[in-house]
């Protein structure tokens, strides 16, 4: 993460304990996760001591401490999806993928993740990959989205 | 846009905006809601764009984007104005024949329109289909009138107006009489009268004062709160202004959930739109109001939700919450007085100070006035949100506007109030629906989830699973609740995998009696409620758990086993070459078998078979 962009998350933010929170934020979504580089400048622009910053980037689900995958897929596992067989999507996930949820593959190319609820619940078991969501998945429906992300990932290392 | 200065140059506006929305004649309005979103309707909206284009209708017709219409089971849903005519499961490649025949023909799309499954008719319109036309839609029904990204959509079908009337004609005082008269009660979850609420606060000591909104929906199978504030944020603003304004607030804020990134989007919109024009800021409407709100960002905690935890979360800290001996409306937020609300609450309060507050208590039963939003989820067949007057029934909520059981199957319960709340039977199905009666049965209204579940769906397994849920969720901060939960989850994960004695039933029910006594938040408080709730009408799945070591619904995994009908088996092999784990053997044509020793009961070859040969025992 550049000293620049950095700087931008900070600006307006200098001695503002309160904004810790908003700038994680900011810095997951520019990073995909929070380096612990980050951490120290946060701690010391913001006025946080450096072990509360650690705790709130690690309390709070929504901050990564390690780097995520290329491709992020979420499978919601809220009441609606359960009652819909979100659980078996879910291992099948774990299985397909060689990780546990919150992992991500040896090869950087996955990081499954399972959230309580993605509030789409009219439709579960729904399973967000890349941002775009998915409806009424099953373990084989999810099988084939992996599948396509995996072929075109190696389509593209050939036409490079 | 210029600075509304008074509550005359809001009328102007309006008056501007509204001969503009009739000069359109045609308007295509489109759901954008998260469930169309999910099927699609992205892909819709610009296939529309594209050909309208193309067509050089650009001008004539309008295409507006709206919030949840709320019949998420048949989205993309598509209205078409005036008119009205109601198409669903819309695709892209329909929308040339929606511009050549509806548009510019007037004909209707057979295909296209409802078929009303009890009459086997296709309907044209919204009003005629039986989950709308049995809904009281308050809220809801203006999420259509208005693209979800304009203000001046909103003005022009009267937004603002409450507020210019409670800035001219009443003071503070005033407002929080009618809010008290109107019996609204809290939509979170908790059911608190808000004009109590308001009152207090108002009237506790100190010079600064903060509302906020509560919108991290944290309640798994609910997104009322997320289809108000997506779809119409200006609402939301218009209420907590009216809150401020009756409380002495010059501060507020809008927590919402990170997990929705439209919400985050369209209230921030909504924030620098009204700010822009005045709305926001410095003597609103020349009343001499000054109030601005921020949108803060959920960290994904739901313990958050919490008022107490919430607010440690909007100072930066981590989201514990703290002891409620001394109440958040006389120090909340930097331990200054504060009113908060959650999304659905601060909705109600234009249309209660617009309409007068016995429109609003005609509404509803005895204790809870008004009406309230429902996520209609789970095997109904008709899932969505639904908005009914308080003290309406389980049973025409699951039955007349949910349709039923979908595909079938019969309905066993009906899950409301989210990780807090209970199961309730079938045979509590005619109890109406509002804060008290719920309470009384072993659940509660909590937000307003409400997830059903039939024959397939294990009691058992659902108990284990809300306090898998919570286990996760507890901060970790008091005894009960971080340990009273993990020891309760081990005990019910020991029955769901044929572990389980008949005495650990009487010390679930203990262990939880202590949970609910002893914890220190609402979380930890209301924790042991999906347990309770179960063990008190479902008893006998604990039962055929333990002593028979069976899952009735055939879901705990170690219990059930995967076998094939020969009967119905034709022998197409999709199960087999489905298969992870080459469980599944048999010659083409001829009846497949499962081989136990390899099947990990994964389900695929469940959603594989069209015959329906696979039985779970």
């Amino acid at each position: 993460m550049s000293d620049q962009s950095m700087a931008a998350i900070l600006e307006g933010r200098t001695s503002q304990p309160q904004q810790l929170i908003e700038a994680l934020h900011d810095v997951q979504q520019l990073s995909g996760y929070i380096p612990q580089e980050a951490m120290t400048t946060l701690s010391q622009e913001l006025g946080v001591p450096l072990i509360e910053v650690y705790r709130v980037a690690s309390f709070y689900k929504a901050f990564s401490l390690t780097p995520r995958g290329r491709h992020v897929m979420t499978v919601c596992m809220g009441t609606a999806c359960h009652v819909r067989g979100a659980a078996r999507v879910a291992e099948q996930a774990s299985a397909q993928l060689g990780v546990e949820p919150g992992g991500t593959t040896s090869d950087g190319q996955f990081t499954l993740e399972c959230v309580n609820c993605l509030g789409a619940c009219a439709l579960g078991p729904v399973v967000v990959l890349d941002g775009v969501y998915h409806d009424q998945v099953t373990p084989r429906k999810l099988g084939r989205m992996i599948e396509s992300v995996r072929r075109a990932e190696s389509e593209d290392r050939l036409h490079v | 846009m210029s600075r509304l200065a008074a509550a005359e140059d809001l009328e102007g506006l309006r008056a501007s905006l509204a001969a503009e929305r009739e000069r359109v004649g045609t308007t295509i309005v489109v759901c954008g809601g998260p469930g169309c979103q999910a099927a699609g309707c992205r892909a819709v909206i610009e296939a529309l764009e594209e050909e309208l284009d193309k067509e050089g209708l650009a001008e004539s017709v309008a295409v507006r984007v709206t919030g949840c219409h709320g019949f998420c089971e048949q989205g993309p849903v598509m209205v078409i104005e005036p008119g009205n005519v109601f198409y669903c499961r819309v695709k892209p490649e329909d929308v040339g024949e929606i511009i050549s025949s509806t548009i510019r023909d007037g004909e209707v799309i057979e295909r296209l329109l409802y078929t009303d499954p009890a009459s086997g008719e296709r309907v044209r319109t919204e009003s005629e289909i039986p989950f709308y036309r049995l809904q009281e839609r308050t809220l809801l029904a203006l999420n259509r009138q208005i693209d979800s990204s304009s203000m001046t959509d909103y003005i022009a079908v009267g937004g603002y107006s409450a507020l210019a009337k409670v800035l001219r004609d009443c003071d503070p005082e005033a407002v929080i009489r009618e809010i008290t008269a109107s019996g609204l009660r809290g939509r979170g979850g908790g059911g608190f009268p808000t004009g109590r609420k308001w009152a207090s606060c108002r009237a506790a000591p100190g010079d600064e004062r903060y509302v906020i909104c509560n919108a991290d929906e944290g309640d798994p199978g609910a997104y009322m709160d997320r289809s108000i504030l997506e779809g119409n944020p200006h609402l939301v603003l218009e209420g907590m202004l009216i809150g401020a304004w009756a409380i002495g607030a010059a501060q507020g804020y809008i927590y919402v959930r990170n997990e929705y990134p439209l919400a985050v989007e369209h209230a921030r919109r909504a924030v620098e739109q009204a700010r822009e024009v005045g709305l926001l800021g410095d003597n609103v409407l020349g009343s001499g109001l000054c109030f601005d709100v921020e949108v803060a960002r959920g960290g994904g905690a739901f313990v958050c939700g919490e008022s107490t935890a919430l607010m440690a979360s909007l100072e930066g800290k981590v989201g514990e919450p703290r002891p409620k001996d001394v109440h958040t409306v006389e120090e909340g937020l930097w331990n200054k007085p504060t009113a908060l609300n959650n999304v659905e609450t601060w909705a109600n309060v234009p249309l209660i100070m617009q309409n007068g507050a016995a429109w609003f208590a005609g509404k509803g039963t005895k204790g809870s006035k008004g009406t309230k939003i429902f996520a209609l989820t789970g095997r109904v067949k008709n899932t969505g949100l639904v908005e009914v007057a308080m003290g309406t029934s389980l049973r025409e909520i699951v039955f007349d506007i949910g349709g039923g059981g979908s595909d079938g199957a019969a309905i066993k319960a009906v899950q409301t109030g989210g990780p807090s709340g209970g199961c309730l039977p079938v045979e509590k199905f005619d109890l109406p629906v509002d804060f008290d009666t719920l309470s009384e049965a072993g659940s509660m209204v909590g937000s307003g989830g409400m997830v059903v579940m039939d024959e397939r769906t294990c009691m058992v397994d659902v108990a284990r699973y809300f306090l898998a849920f919570l286990q996760d969720e507890s901060c970790g901060k008091c005894v009960p609740c971080r340990v009273g939960i993990d020891r309760m989850l081990e005990i019910v994960t020991d029955i769901t995998e044929g572990r389980g004695r008949v005495e650990q039933l009487d010390l679930l029910e203990e262990l939880g009696e202590t949970v609910r006594e002893t914890s220190l938040c609402a979380l930890g408080k209301t924790a042991p409620n999906p347990v309770l709730s179960t063990l008190r009408y479902f008893r006998e799945e604990y039962m055929a758990h333990i002593v028979e070591g069976r899952c009735p619904a055939g879901v705990c995994k170690a219990l059930v086993e995967y076998v094939i009908d020969e009967e119905r088996c034709t022998g197409c092999g999709a199960c087999l070459r489905a298969c992870p784990r080459e469980a599944i053997r048999g010659e083409s044509k001829q009846p497949h078998t499962i081989d136990a020793e390899r099947c990990v009961r994964c389900g695929i070859c469940l959603s594989e078979c069209k015959y329906e040969a696979i039985v779970v025992k």
